[in-house]
């Protein structure tokens, strides 16, 4: 019974392929679009996520001036800060000194405007940014402020195009340098900026050679765990003001910010993100839903008729309910499948295309699938018992 | 008179629609009985309920009141699935609109009674392909209902509700949609297959011509028997 069930309902399928065909479509839309929204957005949620991750962890940055309250003195600091602080202040992982200028650099006749920034390998660790060739500064390097850099994606492209120019020597504004490594492309970042036009030098270097005085413009400060943040972000406070002389009263000339608080705010920026995104599937799923709820609802009225003549030639209720039942398991079967390979298929492309990652995730899917495959079924069973249950002559009167 | 059992037999058959005020009586106590081999036409005006009755006798409604025997079984007590069955084994029907599925060959419209009936495939196309050939549409067979003509499409017919042998079949104006060259076509395959093959007929019609090709005639007004012609000797 259950095979001969199966020989109606696929003869029924395939003599009405485009009945079929839409009510398939109806189920491919409704799971794609779920597993695309829900795909993309997840994705979007881990660039996001994932940048501000790079900014640094559990970073504590600290810049001369005050952003907030009446106007001071911007003392920019220098390395004996940095020392002190290194000394005096327990639980920290690095701390890192940074004097930021904008230069350009040139190779034969190409020529570049770039941001020229002198740290140590610190900084790039902290961020945690790689190397695609090429190494790290040597301690002797840093020791000695030698003329030796590490380019950026945008500014290796600027300068050598394809090469890969380890060795190979440049001009920063007046002096020659050494190009040691190449930094692993970033692309842009959230706030729209090129994190790939970018050349790191010993801070000596660029103190000595390009900005002609020992200032340090930016301290970063990592601390070893989360919870000790805001201690430490405390005693550095405390540390800077009694280096600096400023009496009790009078506000502070150096500011201490604190990524964790950034972050908090991207973390609670990013839930809201995943809520919608979730609403967002919700309602596909539902639109999607209604789709296969009409297409079943009208092509199972329209077939009240069929329904009667096969009433009336000898199928019992139970063999046309069989049969129904197996169409709309068939139909919702394979559009899920197709369903699922579009969702997944698009979002890959979709991700490639605007540069975020791909984040499969299986418990969409199955939902998708499942809420869909249900909706197709009880939508293509219950109109058809209803049909089923009629009288025959009833039902070969509908028209 | 001998003791022979009717195939068909109505007593006392009532069907009644609607309730207190207007209920109106499609049939109001019909007596009849069909033997083995004969072809009744039922005939009538529109209202005289020879359809209601041939659904009663169909067993795609059921009476009111009354008792319907089909080979002494009470069709009354049956549940919905036993009636099911019983047209599933025993009956054919032949209807004024066709009644194909449209988009399936003919073929397969003649195999649909026979997969009901769990007959294997082999035996299902050997058994189509004869019936057809029957009703001369053996060069038809792979074409869908929708692409044959009305009078190709009641031969279908025809031949889907003699494909499975029933005892009797039922044809509710089978030239109610068909000119009167293609009736007359219609109705001479209908009266061979009672002559040659003892096929049990019985027709519904309001055409006196239709009629005449019928051994008996029995005529309906106002829901009773107002004549019967009585089965030839």
């Amino acid at each position: 019974m259950i095979w001969n069930a199966f020989l109606l309902a696929l003869r029924e399928i395939r003599n009405n392929l485009l009945r079929a065909g839409l009510t398939t479509l109806g189920i491919v839309i409704g799971v794609s679009a779920v597993i695309l929204m829900v795909t993309l957005g997840a994705g979007a949620n881990q660039k996001v996520t994932g940048e501000f991750a790079s900014l640094g962890n559990n970073l504590l940055v600290l810049l001369p001036g005050q952003p907030n309250g009446p106007p001071t003195a911007t003392v920019p600091f220098d390395i004996a800060v940095v020392e002190k602080i290194q000394r005096e202040i327990p639980n920290l992982a690095d701390v890192i000194p940074e004097v930021a200028v904008q230069g350009v650099i040139v190779n034969g006749n190409h020529n570049h405007n770039t941001q020229i920034d002198g740290t140590t390998n610190a900084y790039m660790h902290s961020r945690n940014w790689n190397l695609v060739a090429g190494r790290e500064f040597s301690p002797a390097e840093m020791l000695a402020g030698k003329s030796v850099c590490i380019l950026g994606e945008t500014d290796r492209r600027e300068l050598f195009g394809d090469q890969v120019p380890i060795g190979a020597r440049i001009r920063i504004n007046k002096i020659s340098c050494e190009v040691i490594g190449i930094l692993e492309p970033k692309g842009v970042s959230t706030f729209g900026q090129d994190m790939d036009e970018l050349v790191l030098m010993p801070l000596k270097a660029v103190q000595r050679k390009i900005a002609g005085n020992t200032e340090i413009n930016v301290i970063r400060i990592s601390v070893d765990n989360q919870e000790d943040i805001p201690h430490a972000k405390d005693m550095i406070q405390r540390l800077m003001r009694e280096i600096r002389h400023i009496i009790p009263g009078q506000v502070d000339d150096f500011d201490v910010e604190d990524l964790q608080e950034v972050t908090q705010i991207v973390q609670s920026a990013t839930l809201i993100l995943t809520a919608f995104l979730s609403a967002v599937a919700a309602v596909s799923l539902l639109v999607g839903g209604i789709g296969i709820m009409n297409i079943m609802l009208v092509s199972v009225t329209e077939r009240t008729r069929e329904i009667g003549i096969r009433l009336a030639i000898g199928a019992r209720e139970r063999d046309v309910l069989l049969q129904f039942l197996i169409e709309a398991v068939v139909m919702s079967a394979l559009g899920g499948v197709l369903g699922v390979l579009i969702g997944l298929g698009g979002s890959a492309a979709i991700a490639a295309a605007l540069k975020i990652p791909f984040v499969f995730q299986p418990a969409i899917v199955f939902i998708a699938v499942g809420f869909s495959a249900i909706v197709g079924v009880a939508f293509g069973f219950f109109p058809a018992r209803r049909a089923a249950r009629l009288d025959p002559i009833e039902a070969l009167r509908h028209e | 008179m001998p003791a022979e059992q009717p195939l068909i037999e109505l007593r006392g058959v009532k069907k009644i629609y609607g309730s207190g005020d207007t209920e109106v009586a499609a049939l109001a106590g019909i007596d009849l009985a069909v033997r083995d081999g004969e072809f009744v036409a039922v005939m009538g005006p529109s209202g005289s309920g020879k359809s209601t009755c041939m659904n009663i006798l169909g067993c795609l409604d059921a009476p009111t009141d009354g008792h319907y025997y089909f080979r002494g079984a009470d069709v009354g007590s049956m549940t919905r699935e036993q009636r099911a069955l019983l047209r599933r084994h025993y009956i054919g029907f032949v209807f004024q609109g066709f009644n194909l599925l449209k988009r399936t060959t003919a073929l397969e419209n003649l195999e649909l009674p026979l997969i009901y009936r769990g007959v294997p495939s082999a035996e299902r196309r050997r058994l189509g392909l004869e019936t057809l050939a029957q009703v001369g549409l053996a060069d038809r067979w792979h074409h869908t209902a929708a692409e044959l003509s009305g009078g190709q499409q009641q031969r279908v017919a025809i031949a889907r509700a003699l494909v499975s042998s029933p005892s009797v079949v039922f044809a509710d104006e089978p030239t109610g949609n068909l000119d009167s060259a293609k009736s007359h076509e219609i109705m001479q395959l209908l009266k061979s297959l009672n002559a040659e093959r003892g096929l049990t007929i019985v027709l519904v019609t309001h055409e006196e011509e239709v009629a005449s090709y019928a051994g008996r005639q029995v005529r309906f007004h106002d829901g009773l028997i107002a004549s019967d012609t009585g089965v030839p000797r």
